[in-house]
């Protein structure tokens, strides 16, 4: 450019409203992609959450949303989910199964949400499936990865607590081997699911709600 | 610059001459956290490029319009935008993949090779030279990530873009796939790359100097 080097300053209002109209239209595109992408994410959460709770459970071809609510369970009939939200799973037979509860916490990295699968009648946890981890790549990553540590949650006795023990000494039906190399997340995992258990183990039902007799039409 | 080349040139320059990452040392965050695997580089490298091609053709178009005291805010604006359609985009379509990359994705913002590209090429240059600076730039930069990313995944893993290679018998690097692997590999590849540039001058020096001596 032939422009003299020392050019006139902008007034400080140009300055100004030029990053207040960038701003602005910054903001309009970033409310745009939200809006449009908003219902893709949250169907995309509630198909994981879905599959999530048949994974949990055994056996379960049906599930509910149970809302807690002045210290009753009630069926959930609106949309969406709170903190007070949990799912009851049943068998072909109509049955009432277990529970499958989420809960969450701290891990190493960012918060850790966990589903997991409770059946009151036994007092065990019989699934966990982590929904939601930033832990690290290669090492904590494997809560969800290393099937084998996947696996210490399928039939594990909550009393008196859930411990984790280091690799392979795991000989008590509450003990959990944590993973080599990613002792804090596998410890989180079982600290969240604890946190939960602590939760909710009282004050729900051990028959869950029934279903409704279904009615011929 | 010196002379004045095509747009091609433009964007040849930044695959191997002035690789963001071999040769600039550029955008090393990115690189050294995700590329513990082939398919984590490539969506970082994809990504990159979408914000970086984007965010040039922006400067660019707007360059007269920017008054110089706010350019920084107004780059920064910009990026941030296209970074944040990304992420959300991301989520929506290939929510697996976002879970992967997790902060890194929003963490493109500060990626130090797309500011750098604004304030060193897209605010200077016409809107063609910015784009083809930006398309040399960012496959540049990808092809470094999937670079570190498959030696570390081989490695690591025994795997490539998750496809087992060696069969059961493989023990793992693991270091690889943590921080340190990163380094080493990183640190492996600059020296191989200025080992190949030393001796392609090694060798031009010497071709000048037989042909002074011929005439």
């Amino acid at each position: 450019m032939s422009t003299p080097i020392q050019q006139k300053e902008p007034s400080s209002f140009r300055l100004a409203s030029t990053l207040a109209v960038a701003g602005l239209i910054s903001g309009v595109a970033i409310v745009s992609v939200y809006e449009a992408t908003l219902p893709t994410i949250t169907h995309n959460k509630a198909e994981e959450l879905k599959a999530a709770v048949f994974k949990v459970l055994p056996e379960v071809t049906e599930m509910r949303k149970y809302q807690f609510e002045n210290n009753s369970l009630r069926f959930r009939t609106e949309e969406g989910s709170d903190d007070q939200t949990l799912y009851g799973g049943y068998n072909q037979q109509g049955a009432f199964v277990g529970y499958a509860i989420p809960s969450a916490g701290p891990g190493f990295q960012d918060t850790i949400g966990i589903l997991y699968g409770y059946i009151p009648e036994k007092r065990k946890v019989v699934g966990m499936e982590i929904l939601e981890s930033r832990e690290t790549p290669g090492l904590g990553d494997k809560i969800y990865k290393d099937l084998y540590f996947v696996s210490n949650f399928s039939d594990l006795s909550i009393d008196p607590e859930i411990v984790v023990v280091k690799k392979g000494l795991r000989d008590k039906p509450h003990e959990v081997d944590a993973i080599t190399g990613a002792t804090i997340s596998s410890k989180a995992v079982v600290r969240i699911i604890n946190e939960g258990n602590q939760r909710w183990i009282s004050k729900i039902p051990t028959h869950g709600i029934p279903l409704p007799e279904k009615t011929g039409e | 610059m010196a002379t004045p080349s095509s747009p091609y040139e433009e964007m040849m320059k930044g695959l191997w001459r002035d690789n963001p990452v071999f040769v600039q040392v550029l955008g090393m965050c990115p690189m050294l956290a995700v590329t513990n695997t082939a398919v984590n580089a490539l969506a970082m490298g994809l990504a990159t490029l979408f914000v970086l091609v984007g965010s040039s053709f922006l400067v660019s178009v707007m360059r007269s319009l920017i008054p110089k005291q706010v350019r920084i805010s107004s780059y920064i604006i910009i990026i941030a935008t296209f970074v944040t359609i990304i992420d959300y985009s991301l989520l929506a379509v290939f929510p697996k993949i976002h879970k992967e990359l997790g902060a890194f994705i929003p963490l493109i913002t500060a990626n130090c090779l797309i500011l750098g590209r604004q304030e060193a090429f897209a605010s200077r240059n016409s809107v063609g030279y910015a784009v083809m600076d930006a398309i040399g730039m960012s496959v540049g930069f990808l092809f470094a990530l999937l670079a570190l990313g498959g030696v570390r995944e081989i490695l690591g893993e025994g795997a490539l873009f998750g496809f087992n290679l060696f069969g059961p018998n493989f023990e793992p690097w693991v270091i690889m796939i943590l921080p340190p692997g990163g380094f080493l590999t990183l640190g492996l590849i600059l020296l191989f790359f200025n080992w190949v540039t030393e001796r392609r001058k090694q060798a031009q020096i010497e071709y000048q100097l037989a042909e002074e001596r011929a005439s």
